[in-house]
């Protein structure tokens, strides 16, 4: 019977349905005029127009007209708003809705090679690239989903499939609990991006460079398939047939924004970006984007930083992170970036109102908040003429609320979407906040404290007297009954529990029935007795707004303003020139403006700032020919042979502190190299250690391209568990190696003839056009090797192909080679004693270096390891212990040489007036295991100061325990708190790792190795 | 047919190049011996400026200032200008038992499959022919205490001597411990939160299950070793020497809270604990100090593990060590790169430590921890004759010149696999190998 019941309650809301061209009737046709005049309300038309004593007159799925001192006509229902707001309703410009649950990403390590999309049907060949997914064809209304929006204030929403990195179209439709005809309000609304592969089975790319890559060749892509006859290709057809649609991008952080951003420039495009709400860490960054924001209001939760050891495990970064978070809002609307803010993210609906308030006490302006949830999200979507304000023949969606939306005591009364009734509280409802008298037998001289609003009332009991106690109950209402339950503690002992209802309202009484933890029943009764003092709210106290700076780079030892050059005479120093004056000592340096004035003795200081260097050794900044730091997203894209579309340039971490760590070990330059999972990796990037600055700010200005190549056991995936099937990646032997190579150079040469005649009715191909760069002498190979087989064999197909080969990296047997480099004019840049971690360096020697430098070959001793890097100097130095080298040469296998074979020596690795004011500053000769690096310059700005350092270790302390305070102070007021779990910290790479699972599901490339 | 053949190449291959046949291990001490004119480093902070060592059938018969005493018989060797070390110890190291790390899975002995194995023995998988050992001997390594890895307790090791014929005559001192590697919550390897599967085990509750686990065992084991069993435990029996003080409990943990658990644990069982690792350790020196627990510190040479440490921290916690009489030893990582613990031991100077006391580290505190500070770890009368000497100093790279080696007296061959390399190529190219 109950269930017919219900059942008939659903039959009733459904049967009055909106008149609706296309669809068969069954039964009686029930179609209403809708008919609604809102009268004497405050009607906020926009952030900028508010009406006093307004009207609204709403005909059925649209507004009729806005405005004041206008008859209501006959025939239209009249709401008398005496007292309270009309708002448009709000937009959530992110979400998922009306949308089958996101698949699950499998986080199963199957190994399995997909090199090609295993979707049936004339699509593309690479899963990830899916802008044939239209929501439009798989939206469907769904009632329960739209609750929560509505309960907050949402008329509609962009609903968009997050899965992918062409990800489709999504559409605008409103929340109403209509038929799927009736509720889109823009079928296109944009097309979507992003840098994550998502359930995409194909198995490149396995980084973000790979995403990056396939993104900016699928423009090309586009561009041509328009271009020609040849194949038919439903997603490039779609891609191309979306791309006047607004373009949005699903971008985490700051960097990745700016990642996408240089993409939307390279191709004449603009994103919209949808982020993580981080801005605040490069807000000026962002606002030179010049593009929208679409932003969560996902503020972390505290800590629990009550045991100290365990707080250790907490970022600094995540420390900030809470502190600064709900600041973003503000932050953003301070720099005047237009922005839309989204529920989208939050682990719970209700805490979106919450988290909005604490954003606008965090200094975001009403009117901002309303324009980033009604008319920006409505002019980014397309949308401004159905939905943002309200305005005669926009839908008639709009929020009745009983005061200022944005104040804390508000209360939304209703819902109105497409001219349909939401009933989020009753108008009728009267709020029961205050304090409250108890009566009853065993009940006397307790005062209830009821505070918050309709719909989530706190309960705080207090009595007086000799057995005073103050503790927490719950209070429930549900219409005009309540329900109400506290523990005393004592006397009695145990919970009691009331029920009742509204009795009275002037002054609001609740009567009702009690029953005692004994058992017993007794009446009871409580009377208002005013409001409930501020003391008694706790989450009413004055929030603690003071908040730290941001730093840059955003993590430990970051930088609230960056350091500048400086003008500094360092006096008496023993100074290791790596020119023909060799090592001068009691000698002074000079910088100024970033360079090397001069170099001599007795120097006059003019205005410089003086450093006694007596007993201290100076030295061109440390070369890192071979790193992987600094990069996010992986370091290989392994997923095939060849890859020389891939670039580190496109993924430098800026807030990686092995920048720092370094230069606190004399490193000023680093050339971060793809790693060497395939034969032909991807492009490299030469940068400078200034740390705090942006990546793009980085790169060291005009230096040569480069690429990585490899050779070995990684490129032929010897120490990988793969099953060897059908798929399996070629090559699997050094002789397939030397395959690869050869048929890479004559595609490429065949491709650089027809694009030379045929021009871009060749589609152009990224991958291609690097290896054209390295024909034509503009790229220049770094290439990771081993034994002397391999070695000798590039250098073949080198000769044979028409390229050069302009560095061997590792080349742990160039000793054995060495006069073949020479008489091609290879550089070597070597481990000092690394060996015995593979077969292949079975016959590694300690002594490389030596013989190959003897022999004429540039050598070098390079890192591949973020630790190493920083004792460079001390690697240096055992070209000293294995083999006498004189300590001058032996400096500049780290210094000078790395430069030469990056093309940059006419401006570091060595000290010369004229050249970059890249320097250290040693306590002992720089080889010696003694020597501590003092200073370091890059661009002659002090990057690392040993005692400065100290300072800032000091900051650093004093900052975090003033967070944690302020999380306590938080926690105690009953703030949520998490658990610190050690997440949170980058990874570390090297050449042989494959992956960054941040950026895969699950493929053939997981679980490497971590060595070189 | 085929494998055959591989096979037989493969041995082929393993003969031409790995071969070191000329490496024997040296005749024992025939006469006395006397280095004079040397600064000899004791390595308990002493040094000898202008002196002379004697040792006479594998032990130190006599050291001092000035001339020698007695030089009748003797050998003299002039060591005018050069330094002499007591011979570096290398404890917790997987030298002899790894030859190739990745892609040649044959030649890997450091670890066996399960959780607890403490009564595996690395001592019988050293291979005395590693063409390693030498490399890491050239640089002043004499001992080590080749330990076996893996699980949560991973067997026992024993020390040995660098220049040997096989396990037995390499064995210095046996079964000195059983390695524990402590339970720790592996930090999630996603940036931001990890949705966790429902009704997944947290970390936290697998830890605590893998702690119980272990103080399951070690209360059986200690209850077994107070009676004669009915039925033979082998796991129980290897741990005997625990309870018994035979055998230390080295255990492998770095964070402050499990090195405190991990010290309880040992005390309430009675055992004597060595931290290996103790990343952390200088947040707990009180701790380790009153309970007389050591600290092998595992590499200086390594980066701090937080962004928000000290750049320098594992440079500096030596020095901190020190400073708070905790007692400390060190080795790197790994066995190949072992020949670089005389650097490790050196990286602690520019930061706080004197150059005796970073020596001590890689001598006469090793061979405390390791028990055998009565035979080894110092140039004293009656010790083993384990020293070497060096052109310059030893802890620097660009002084580190070893000329010759004595091991119990034994004058030990200094060529090594790398040194031959660079002959055969010097000859190629006309150059000298100097």
């Amino acid at each position: 019977m109950k269930r017919l019941l219900l059942y008939g309650f659903a039959t009733l809301l459904c049967n009055f349905a909106r008149a609706q061209q296309t669809f068969p009737v069954n039964g009686v046709q029930d179609i209403r005029p809708g008919l609604y005049a809102f009268t004497n309300a405050t009607i906020v038309v926009n952030s900028r127009q508010t009406i006093s004593n307004g009207t609204l007159l709403v005909k059925d799925r649209v507004i009729e007209a806005v405005g004041t001192g206008m008859p209501v006509p006959k025939g239209y229902v009249v709401v008398d708003l005496e007292g309270k707001y009309i708002y448009p309703g709000l937009i959530d410009a992110y979400t998922s809705y009306g949308l089958p649950d996101a698949p699950r990403q499998a986080l199963t390590f199957t190994r399995t090679v997909t090199p090609l999309s295993t979707k049936q049907g004339a699509y593309g060949w690479n899963e990830a690239i899916r802008p044939e997914m239209n929501v439009k064809s798989i939206f469907h209304v769904d009632a329960a989903k739209a609750e929560a929006f509505k309960k907050n204030g949402f008329g509609s929403v962009q609903s968009l499939i997050h899965d992918g990195i062409a990800r489709g179209t999504s559409v605008v439709a409103t929340l109403g609990d209509e038929r799927d005809n009736l509720v889109i309000l823009s079928e296109d609304a944009a097309a979507n991006y992003s840098f994550n592969k998502g359930t995409a089975a194909t198995n490149y790319p396995s980084s973000l460079m790979g995403s990056i890559a396939l993104l900016r060749q699928t423009y090309l892509d586009g561009q041509w398939y328009s271009s020609q006859k040849e194949e038919y290709n439903i997603s490039l057809a779609e891609f191309n047939r979306t791309q006047s649609l607004p373009q949005i991008f699903e971008a985490t952080d700051p960097l990745s924004v700016l990642r996408a951003d240089k993409i939307a420039k390279e191709f004449g495009k603009k994103y919209i970006f949808k982020t993580d709400g981080d801005e605040y860490r490069r807000i000026d960054a962002m606002k030179a984007t010049g593009s929208s924001f679409i932003i969560p209001l996902t503020f972390p939760d505290a800590f629990d930083v009550e045991d100290p050891l365990q707080a250790r495990k907490i970022t600094y970064e995540q420390l900030k992170d809470w502190e600064l978070a709900p600041n973003n809002p503000a932050m953003m609307e301070k720099a005047g970036i237009p922005f839309a803010i989204t529920s989208y993210g939050l682990n719970n609906p209700r805490d979106f109102w919450t988290n909005l308030r604490i954003a606008i006490d965090h200094g975001l302006s009403e009117a901002q908040a309303l324009q980033s949830l009604t008319e920006i999200p409505a002019q980014i979507l397309g949308v401004s003429d159905k939905v943002g304000t309200l305005a005669k023949g926009k839908m008639a969606n709009f929020i009745i609320t009983s005061g200022g939306l944005f104040k804390k005591e508000n209360v939304i009364y209703e819902n109105w979407i497409e001219g349909r009734q939401y009933i989020v509280s009753r108008v009728s409802a009267i709020n029961l906040a205050g304090s409250y008298k108890l009566s009853g037998d065993g009940l006397a001289g307790i005062t209830l404290r009821v505070s918050g609003n309709p719909g989530a009332y706190e309960l705080s009991v207090q009595r007086s007297g000799t057995d005073s106690v103050r503790t927490r109950g719950t209070f429930t209402r549900t219409g005009d009954g309540v329900s109400l339950y506290f523990d005393l503690k004592n006397n009695p002992a145990g919970t009691i529990r009331l029920s009742g209802y509204i009795s009275a309202t002037s002054p609001i009484t609740l009567s009702g029935s009690a029953v005692l933890p004994d058992g017993t029943s007794t009446n009871w009764s409580a009377v208002y007795s005013g409001p409930v003092p501020a003391a008694n709210r706790p989450d009413e106290s004055k929030p603690n707004l003071t908040a730290g700076p941001v730093v840059y780079p955003f993590t430990a030892f970051g930088n609230t303003e960056l350091p500048k050059a400086e003008t500094v005479l360092f006096k008496n120093a023993t100074v290791w020139t790596n020119e023909k004056d060799g090592i001068l000592k009691n000698t002074d340096v000079l910088i100024e403006n970033g360079k090397i004035k001069a170099i001599g003795k007795n120097l006059a200081a003019g205005n410089a700032k003086v450093i006694d260097a007596t007993g201290k050794h100076i030295t061109a900044g440390i070369v890192d020919e071979h790193s992987h730091i600094a990069a996010s997203g992986g370091i290989n894209e392994g997923t095939q042979a060849v890859t020389s579309e891939v670039r580190i340039g496109d993924v430098l971490d800026s807030e990686d502190i092995n920048l720092y760590r370094q230069l606190a070990g004399g490193v000023t330059t680093s050339h971060i190299l793809h790693g060497s999972a395939n034969p032909v990796g991807g492009q490299t990037m030469l940068i400078k250690h200034r740390w705090g600055v942006l990546p793009d700010q980085m790169k060291f200005e005009g230096a040569d391209g480069f690429i990585k190549f490899a050779l070995g056991e990684n490129v032929k995936q010897s120490n990988f568990n793969i099953q060897p099937g059908p798929n399996t990646r070629f090559p699997q032997s050094r002789m397939g190696v030397e395959q690869v190579y050869v048929d890479a150079f004559t595609r490429a040469k065949e491709y650089k003839a027809a694009r030379a005649v045929k021009g871009n009715h060749v589609r152009r191909d990224l991958e291609l056009d690097a290896l054209v760069e390295i024909l034509d002498n503009k790229r220049f190979i770094t290439c990771h090797s081993y034994v002397q087989s391999e070695i000798n064999m590039l250098i073949h197909v080198a000769d044979s192909m028409g390229f050069h080969i302009n560095t061997f990296t590792h080349i742990l047997e160039g000793y054995k080679v060495a006069d073949k480099m020479k008489a091609h004019n290879i550089a070597g840049s070597t481990f000092s004693d690394w060996w015995a971690y593979k077969s292949e360096v079975g016959e590694a020697i300690p002594y490389n270096g030596k013989i190959m430098n003897e022999m004429g070959v540039v050598t070098a001793f390079n890192s591949d390891d973020e630790e190493m890097a920083r004792r460079l100097n001390q690697e240096a130095g055992k070209a000293v212990t294995y083999g006498h080298m004189s300590e001058e040469e032996a400096l500049k296998l780290v210094t000078l040489n790395p430069a030469k074979m990056l093309h940059v020596d006419n401006k570091v690795g060595s000290l010369k007036p004229g050249k970059d004011a890249d320097l250290v500053l040693w306590s002992a000769d720089p080889l010696s295991i003694y020597a501590v690096a003092e200073k370091t310059y890059v661009d002659g700005i002090p990057y690392w100061d040993y005692e400065k350092d100290a300072a800032k270790q000091k900051e650093l302390k004093a900052d975090e325990g003033r967070i944690i305070q302020k999380m306590l102070e938080a926690k105690n007021k009953g703030a949520a708190t998490q658990r610190p779990t050690g997440g949170g910290r980058r990874p570390a790479y090297d050449c042989d790792t494959i992956e960054d699972d941040a950026y895969v599901v699950a493929d053939s490339y997981n679980g490497m190795l971590n060595h070189k | 047919m085929k494998k055959i053949l591989i096979f037989g190449g493969l041995l082929l291959s393993t003969v031409l190049t790995y071969a070191q046949a000329t490496i024997s291990p040296a005749k024992p001490q025939s006469k006395p011996i006397t280095i004079t004119g040397a600064t000899i480093h004791i390595g308990d902070g002493r040094v000898i400026n202008n002196g002379y060592i004697t040792f006479e059938k594998g032990k130190i018969t006599a050291i001092g200032e000035g001339n020698s005493p007695n030089t009748s018989g003797a050998e003299i060797i002039d060591a005018t200008g050069k330094q002499v070390y007591p011979g570096f110890i290398c404890p917790v190291t997987t030298l002899g038992l790894i030859e190739v790390e990745e892609g040649a899975k044959g030649t890997v002995d450091a670890e066996e499959t399960g959780e607890l194995n403490p009564n595996v023995r690395s001592l019988i998988a050293y291979n005395t022919d590693s063409k390693v050992i030498p490399t890491v001997r050239s640089n002043g390594i004499l001992l080590a205490q080749p330990t076996p890895e893996g699980g949560l307790l991973s067997g026992q090791s024993s020390v040995v001597q660098l220049d040997a014929w096989n396990w037995e005559d390499a064995a210095y001192k046996t079964d000195v411990a059983v390695h524990l590697n402590w339970p720790v919550i592996r930090p999630a390897r996603r940036r931001g939160p990890v949705a966790a599967l429902p009704g997944a085990e947290s970390p936290d509750e697998a830890r605590l299950k893998a702690l119980d686990a272990l103080n399951n065992l070690f209360t059986e084991a200690k209850a077994y070793a107070e009676a004669k069993p009915d039925v033979i435990n082998l796991r129980f029996e290897a741990m005997k020497g625990l309870f018994k003080g035979t055998k230390k409990l080295f255990v492998n943990v770095d964070g402050a809270k499990e090195i405190i658990e991990a010290v309880t644990f040992a005390n309430k069982l009675g055992m004597q604990a060595v931290i290996v690792g103790g990343k952390e350790s200088y947040l707990v020196t009180n701790l380790l100090r009153q309970n007389n627990v050591p600290v092998i510190i595992k590499e200086t040479q390594t980066l701090p593990a937080r962004d928000e440490d000290d750049v320098y921290l594992p440079y500096k916690l030596p020095k901190i060590l020190q400073d708070a009489g905790v007692l400390y030893g060190l080795t790197g990582i790994g066995f190949w790169r072992q020949r670089n613990l005389p650097f490790e031991a050196g990286q602690a100077v520019g930061y706080g430590l004197t150059k005796e006391q970073a020596l001590s580290m890689i001598t006469i505190n090793n061979a405390r921890i390791l028990g055998i500070d009565k035979t080894t770890g110092t140039l004293e009368t009656g010790k083993d004759a384990n020293l070497f000497i060096s052109e310059g100093d030893a802890l620097d790279m660009i002084t580190l010149n070893v000329t010759s080696a004595f091991i119990q007296g034994r004058n030990i061959s200094l060529d090594n696999l790398h040194k031959q390399l660079y002959r055969k190529f010097s000859d190629k190219y006309g150059k000298k190998a100097d």
